[in-house]
């Protein structure tokens, strides 16, 4: 599994690609491998606020439903609305299928996201492998 | 991720479990037992079972034989369905209740012989049926009870091209094997394996049950694989099990039946047979209707908004009051829609009686459809 070295990572299973002011967020390689076929994401509408480690929304596969945790606080300013026909386009590519994007209100937040490396053993030492 | 709670033994395994976990399948818990979830995706091995083939190893199960010249009384008073009925060759759903009309586990009844019966049991009720064979008819004459579920591997070949592969490992000719009826053949080179035209998908196929060591279990398996290639067979796991049984409405222990329900409420009614003479759990079914019958009904919901309602989600009137529970909730892989079954009182069960089941905390609307949501098409 891959994990880009530019984004930033939850032990949820969150990343997050920062670029000054802006974010961009999905969840990871792990999380959809362990989930299985995404067929239903909830997803917050455009303005609304979201909340460093709070539940932002969620994703669903046919047997569990998975709560997303926004890695950041922010405002959402673009939603992926092709998800809503197409949810197993995450399942195909976790590390380039976007959930929403917001503007962050609180950059500093983004210092304690663990780093692609952190996050890999983190990974691993979850799950043993 | 699930939590693997502390537990006092470790998991059960099939004689296929290092075949399993060779071919990468995701593993999980079930009742005790460490067993394939799925191999490829949830969604292919269920849509491969609707429209090929899908393979699947359901040895978990229990077996338990009754013998002898009591063999056939001893089964009345235990199940509720009549095997007096049943020819040589022939099996039956029937279930075992409690005296209150609550159901023990369900079963398949299988006539071996005069005087030889096999029931099939479920996994996560294994030792608790036994012990309550033994305890509600052990003591009655001239039947002898074995437990054999630890001597066979079981196997489900299921998919409308289920036959064609079977049939590539067996001379017994399949086409003369009716839908649940069973007989004897060789099977993989294997002497008189019971071979039965059974399944928990609603689908066609068939149930095989071959010896329970790891060697011949693994080569059966991979011949199966290999014969079904050519026709996109996949090995299925306990995920697609469960969209597949859901799609076609039948119970699962815990959810549509269990201690707690009763055989009228499960809408299971027409297995009861109330004039085959006395059996456990007879006159509390015969209270149930004298009192006008069950207060709670197993309806099929589909989902009318986007939504998924999921097992143990409560059911609501419209205005939102919770009148019931949804006993399995899943998307349906094939149908394209989600689907549940759901106890909800009589007065809401009619087809198109508008409900809402409730989703962390919004309510969804859904409606009542007719059951089995999906059947196979008659070819």
């Amino acid at each position: 599994m891959a994990y880009p070295a530019e984004y930033r990572y939850t032990k949820e299973h969150e990343w997050i690609k920062i670029d000054g002011a802006n974010g961009t967020i999905g969840i990871t390689d792990y999380a959809q491998d362990s989930l299985g076929d995404i067929v239903f994401v909830d997803l917050p509408k455009v303005g609304a606020t979201v909340e460093a480690h709070k539940v932002f929304g969620s994703v669903e596969s046919v047997k569990a439903v998975s709560d997303l945790y926004a890695p950041v606080s922010g405002t959402v300013t673009e939603v992926n609305e092709s998800l809503t026909a197409a949810p197993e386009t995450i399942n195909t590519d976790a590390n380039t299928t976007w959930l929403i994007r917001i503007t962050l209100s609180n950059p500093t937040e983004a210092d304690s996201l663990l780093a692609a490396a952190d996050y890999e053993k983190f990974v691993s030492e979850e799950t043993g492998h | 991720m699930t939590d693997t709670a502390a537990t006092s033994s470790p998991l059960r395994r099939t004689a296929l479990n290092a075949t399993h976990r060779a071919m990468k399948a995701k593993m999980v818990d079930f009742g005790g037992w460490d067993m394939p979830v799925e191999y490829s995706g949830l969604i292919a091995e269920h849509m491969a079972v609707r429209t090929s083939v899908g393979l699947f190893d359901v040895s978990h199960m229990g077996d338990i034989q009754f013998r002898g010249p009591g063999s056939l009384a001893a089964v009345n008073r235990l199940c509720m369905n009549d095997a007096s009925k049943l020819a040589v060759g022939q099996a039956h759903y029937s279930a075992m209740l409690y005296p209150n009309g609550t159901f023990v586990d369900d079963v398949v009844v299988h006539k071996l012989g005069e005087n030889d019966y096999l029931l099939v049991i479920n996994a996560g009720t294994r030792e608790k049926d036994i012990r309550w064979v033994r305890d509600t008819v052990g003591m009655m004459p001239s039947s002898h009870i074995n437990d054999f579920s630890d001597l066979y591997t079981q196997l489900a070949i299921q998919g409308p091209l289920a036959a064609k592969v079977l049939q590539k490992l067996t001379d017994t000719d399949l086409s003369t094997i009716k839908n649940y009826w069973f007989t004897w053949g060789k099977v993989c080179g294997l002497y008189n394996v019971m071979i039965a035209r059974t399944g928990y998908t609603g689908e066609d196929g068939f149930e095989i049950y071959i010896p329970s060591d790891e060697p011949t279990s693994a080569r059966v398996w991979g011949e199966i694989l290999a014969a079904g290639a050519e026709f996109g067979i996949v090995p299925c796991g306990l995920g697609a099990r469960n969209t597949l049984r859901l799609e076609s409405a039948m119970a699962l222990y815990g959810h549509e039946i269990s201690d707690s329900i009763n055989v009228y409420e499960a809408n299971l009614g027409r297995y009861a047979k109330m004039d085959k003479g006395d059996f456990v759990g007879h006159a509390a079914l015969e209270a149930i209707t004298a009192a006008g019958g069950p207060k709670r009904k197993l309806v099929g919901l589909e989902m009318v908004d986007r939504g998924i309602g999921r097992d143990g989600y409560p059911v609501c009137s419209p205005n939102g009051t919770k009148i019931g529970e949804i006993a399995s909730g899943s998307p349906a892989p094939f149908l394209k829609k989600n689907i549940a079954l759901a106890f909800v009182p009589i007065e809401f069960a009619a087809v198109d009686t508008e409900v809402a089941v409730e989703i962390r905390g919004s309510l969804v609307k859904a409606k009542v459809v007719p059951t089995p949501f999906y059947k196979r098409p008659k070819l």
